[in-house]
């Protein structure tokens, strides 16, 4: 290996904000990736999954025509221990057991030589169902007898004082419905028994530990039994943060049954069928503000349609719950959230993780208010914005980087945002009937707590470690997984300026359990904040150490000299307590090391007559701290915005009898490149918390802004509300035709 | 199967590149590989009796022949990725919504997922893995990374046939013209503005305007 020279101590070769071209690109740009479902493997069998056709029944599963077949066949029975998923609460079965809770949920498992001889076998099943009452959205849940998978709640001074006192009270309910994933690779696992009931897993994932966990949990056996693999994955998006312990349990009990090495990978069909969706959301505003528009009291109900089991959910409602206000001050705030539980299938991690559903309500919220006032959207925002200094309604001081009013201001400076609308609403009021697209600019402010709600970074204590290689090389050990944000190249960049080496003498270990320690799963914008945090520390400690012990040579021989004579050298570090405490009883406290910022303006055309939208324009800035790679970086907010824009108003996903209707891309229609619009994205930095250099983190927060400034776009184009999203021709028209409109 | 990197002589190179290498790179991995090779000697089940019945074709595939068999219903896709082991050609809805699996037949874009194998005997197939040459990426590749083109990277091999499509009939190929011609490959990633931009700087390398 060649030694690396060292780079000259100048600004001009700092590696953080520089943009390097991202290590896997080559191969993905040639086609060598290999993703699980390129992998070649001797021996290999497929497997398939018998699917519920009922959203509740009692069912049996006849598996006779099988017998003598060689066809692998298991049914709940075959689940060894509790048949449970171990996550938050425990009640996900890896297999139906007798009864069933959701179209599409697991109820029996078959594995063959071939896929197709794997869906033939499939088919000579037979299962007879005796069906059972069921809720299959929220008004169902509401008029029964629904679980409750979650609740939680924040105070804060007297909500109904401030009501009484407020100048207007406004109130409304806003509605945001499912959301598909949309991976382009859908979900796949391969398992790979080995001997002594040991077992490995390699797939497409987010989280390796995550499934680790629910192996061993599974099979109850050491540690050490299991190893999980990332292979290459095709996007995730939170998708495939809490489904893969599922296909990788489902695969890991083919494996050991069929005594070889099994692959589960779903068609499109299945993906959309039975997989995680983002919770639907019905959240109630009740605003109080005074004269001049300052808030004075605010009164949120949230309520999340869970699916048929917790999975995450309480933790997406918390995360809902303290978004639910908006980036606004007040002083009296009350936010009630409720999970409730519906047959349907089973709704989990998606980027912004509740955010968005919230937001998406605060903002349209703010915009009935502005005009109850008489405000401009800019106005009321301005007014409101959180400041440095300021108290949300855990109690938690914002620190320095709160930096609403920036993002607003460039916003406004990029846009002229509040004459463009000012222009349009009163053109709008005297437009002609002559079936022209109509123009629209709507805006939304926004925050995003970066790294896990409350004390769960504390809880964890993640390690991440560093390994001093031959030749000044570094080896990062992480468990943070690359899904396409770009993960590998920034901790390379982090470890790189924090080290002062060539970007190029990092090699960023991949996410494999037998190699990387459990430095948390890949979720929550905390990637770059709080794993590159502790990454930069250590790369840090171990250069200086190198350095210090042949002062004057070049880090690589100096690194070499550090080996002969001491032996290996790996540097670990953890995540570092910041000293502040946050009450998951009462919501007290630090709900978030730090926020990011963002503000966006969509313009927008519709049809007033097929009520279609295009949004042709959106200018997005983002406050993330610190940009790493400004390339990167843009593509992560305009990748989450577009996905937003998607939600707001081309994604339509409708339930009917429990069963999704849109089964594949030629209903389910995510945007095209036709449907992109141009796309201005504005990087401010307004560094704070413990990340690299400031740097907050960006994977989530442009899913927040995106729907709720496309819906005033529409708002401002054709004089309807829009309450509810993905803002469809058929929404917009009801909506119309109900009245809910500002003409 | 051991927890320390260290005392594992055998363990896989640190490269999220090259450690899941196909079958080398799982079956090296400690004492599966005895495991596989056994479980692969006691050989196959046999297949349902429907899925009898092949016929041999030969495929012109990126300039080389090569001789397969299929069944009258096996598609390009399958082909490509099943029998021929091309396997950055992807499958992802398998209805022609996506344009994962774009290929070149005849130098005009198409989806393999809706190609019958046996219709494309007798036209040259190019794949992604086709692109480039011994000296490596095409241009439109090179391009694509350069500009971050590609996130995740499932349907990066699509966008990199549909882009060379549009360049090779028309060099002049303007923004709206690039986003026409992507309009059948999905991105969720949203790689969208920089695959234009990778679009167009390769149009402009092209014709020769380095
Ligand atoms: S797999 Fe062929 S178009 Fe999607
Ligand atoms: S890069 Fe992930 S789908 Fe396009």
């Amino acid at each position: 290996m060649a030694d690396l020279p060292d780079p000259p101590q100048s600004a001009a070769t700092r590696v953080v904000g520089a943009r390097p071209v991202r290590p896997d690109g080559a191969a993905k740009a040639d086609g060598s990736a290999a993703y699980v479902d390129d992998l070649a493997i001797e021996g290999l069998w497929h497997g398939a999954t018998l699917r519920s056709e009922r959203p509740r029944a009692r069912f049996a599963v006849d598996t006779s025509a099988l017998a003598g077949s060689g066809v692998v066949c298991l049914t709940a029975a075959d689940v060894p221990g509790r048949n449970r998923i171990a996550l938050i609460a425990d009640d996900w079965p890896v297999l139906a057991d007798g009864e069933t809770n959701h179209v599409g949920e697991a109820l029996a498992l078959v594995a063959a030589p071939s896929r197709a001889a794997a869906f033939a076998a499939l088919g000579e099943l037979r299962v007879t169902y005796e069906d059972l009452p069921a809720e299959v959205d929220l008004d169902a849940a509401l008029a029964g007898s629904a679980r409750e998978l979650a609740a939680c709640a924040v105070d804060h001074g007297d909500v109904e004082a401030g009501l009484s006192a407020a100048a207007h009270v406004v109130e409304a309910t806003y509605e945001t419905a499912h959301q598909e994933h949309a991976y382009i690779e859908p979900q796949g696992m391969i398992a790979l028994p080995g001997p002594d009931s040991a077992v490995e897993v390699v797939g497409s994932l987010q989280c390796p530990y995550y499934v680790h966990h629910a192996l061993v949990s599974l099979l109850g056996c050491e540690p050490d039994a299991v190893r999980v693999r990332q292979a290459v994955t095709g996007g995730g998006f939170g998708g495939k943060e809490d489904y893969p312990d599922l296909i990788a349990a489902h695969a890991v009990l083919l494996a050991a049954r069929a005594g070889r090495p099994v692959k589960l990978v779903y068609d499109r069909r299945e993906d959309m069928l039975a997989t995680t969706r983002r919770h639907p959301s019905r959240v109630r505003h009740r605003t109080g503000v005074d004269a001049e528009g300052k808030l004075v009291a605010v009164d949120i109900d949230v309520l999340l349609d869970g699916g048929a089991y917790t999975t995450l959910s309480p933790v997406v409602l918390s995360r809902a719950v303290l978004h639910a206000a908006g980036p606004y001050a007040c002083p009296n705030v009350r936010i009630r959230g409720r999970v409730l539980a519906t047959h349907t299938a089973t709704n989990g991690a998606f980027r912004g993780f509740g955010a968005p559903q919230t937001q998406f309500a605060a903002e349209r919220q703010m915009d009935r208010v502005a005009r109850v006032l008489g405000l401009d959207p800019l106005a009321i925002r301005e007014r409101n914005a959180y400041r440095p200094g300021d108290v949300t309604p855990t109690g938690q001081v914002l620190d320095e980087s709160a930096s609403a009013l920036q993002c607003l201001a460039e916003a406004e400076r990029r846009t002229g945002f509040r004459a463009r609308w000012q222009a349009l609403e009163a053109e709008r009021s005297r437009a002609l009937d002559d079936g022209r697209p109509r123009a629209g600019i709507g805006l939304s402010l926004c925050w995003h707590g970066v790294g896990f709600t409350g004390n769960g970074e504390r809880r964890m204590e993640s390690p991440v470690a560093v390994r001093l290689e031959r030749g000044g090389r570094l080896a990062v050990l992480a468990a943070s997984t690359d899904i396409g944000q770009g993960t590998e190249t920034v901790l390379a960049q982090i470890a790189a300026e924090a080290a002062g080496v060539p970007f190029e003498a990092v090699e960023v270990a991949p996410p494999d359990t037998a190699l990387v320690p459990d430095s948390g799963p890949t979720v929550a914008s905390r990637t770059v904040m709080v794993v590159g945090g502790i990454l930069e520390r250590a790369a840090g400690e171990l250069a200086r150490r190198v350095r210090e012990g042949a002062p004057g040579l070049p880090f690589a021989a100096a690194g070499d000299a550090w080996l002969a004579e001491h032996g290996p050298l790996e540097v670990v570090e953890r995540y570092a307590d910041d000293g502040t405490e946050f009450d998951e009883e009462t919501y007290r406290g630090v709900a978030y090391a730090v926020h990011g910022w963002g503000a966006d303006v969509v313009e927008a055309s519709v049809d007033p007559d097929t009520l279609i939208a295009r949004t042709e324009r959106a200018t997005l800035v983002c406050d993330v701290g610190k940009v790493i790679h400004p390339l990167l970086c843009a593509g992560q907010v305009e990748g989450g915005s577009l996905q937003a824009f998607g939600w707001g108003h081309l994604e339509a996903a409708r339930v009917t009898g429990g069963r999704l209707e849109q089964g594949s891309f030629s209903t389910y229609t995510i945007p095209t490149t036709l449907d992109a619009p141009a796309m201005e994205t504005v990087l401010l930095e307004h560094p704070g918390g413990s990340g690299p250099r400031g740097a907050k983190g960006v994977g989530e927060i442009p899913m927040d802004g995106g729907a709720p400034a496309l819906a005033a776009a529409i708002e401002n184009a054709v004089g309807i509300a829009a309450t509810r999203i993905p803002a469809t021709p058929e929404v917009l028209f009801e909506a119309r035709e109900a009245g809910d409109d500002d003409g | 199967m051991t927890r320390d990197p260290h005392s594992d002589p055998k363990r896989p190179t640190l490269s999220r590149r090259t450690f899941l290498a196909g079958a080398g790179g799982v079956a090296a991995s400690g004492a599966l590989g005895a495991h596989l090779e056994a479980a692969g000697a006691e050989g196959a089940q046999p297949e349902p009796a429907i899925l009898r019945g092949t016929v041999e074709i030969t495929l012109t595939v990126n300039g080389r022949a090569r001789t397969l068999q299929v069944e009258p219903r096996t598609t390009l896709l399958s082909a490509l990725r099943d029998r021929l082991e091309l396997c950055g050609t992807k499958s992802v809805c398998e209805r022609g919504n996506c344009g994962a699996c774009t290929v070149l037949l005849d130098g005009e874009p198409a989806n393999a997922c809706l190609t019958l194998a046996v219709s494309a005997v007798g036209r040259a197939v190019t794949t992604v893995e086709g692109l480039g040459d011994e000296g490596g990426l095409s241009v439109v590749q090179e391009e694509l990374c350069t500009h971050d083109g590609l996130m995740c990277g499932f349907c990066t091999p699509g966008f990199a046939m549909s882009l060379t499509a549009v360049l090779a009939r028309d060099p002049e190929a303007s923004l709206d013209r690039i986003r026409e011609g992507c309009a059948g490959n999905l991105c969720r990633c949203g790689t969208y503005p920089h695959v234009f931009q990778a679009g167009l700087e390769a149009a402009r390398r092209l014709r020769g305007g380095r």
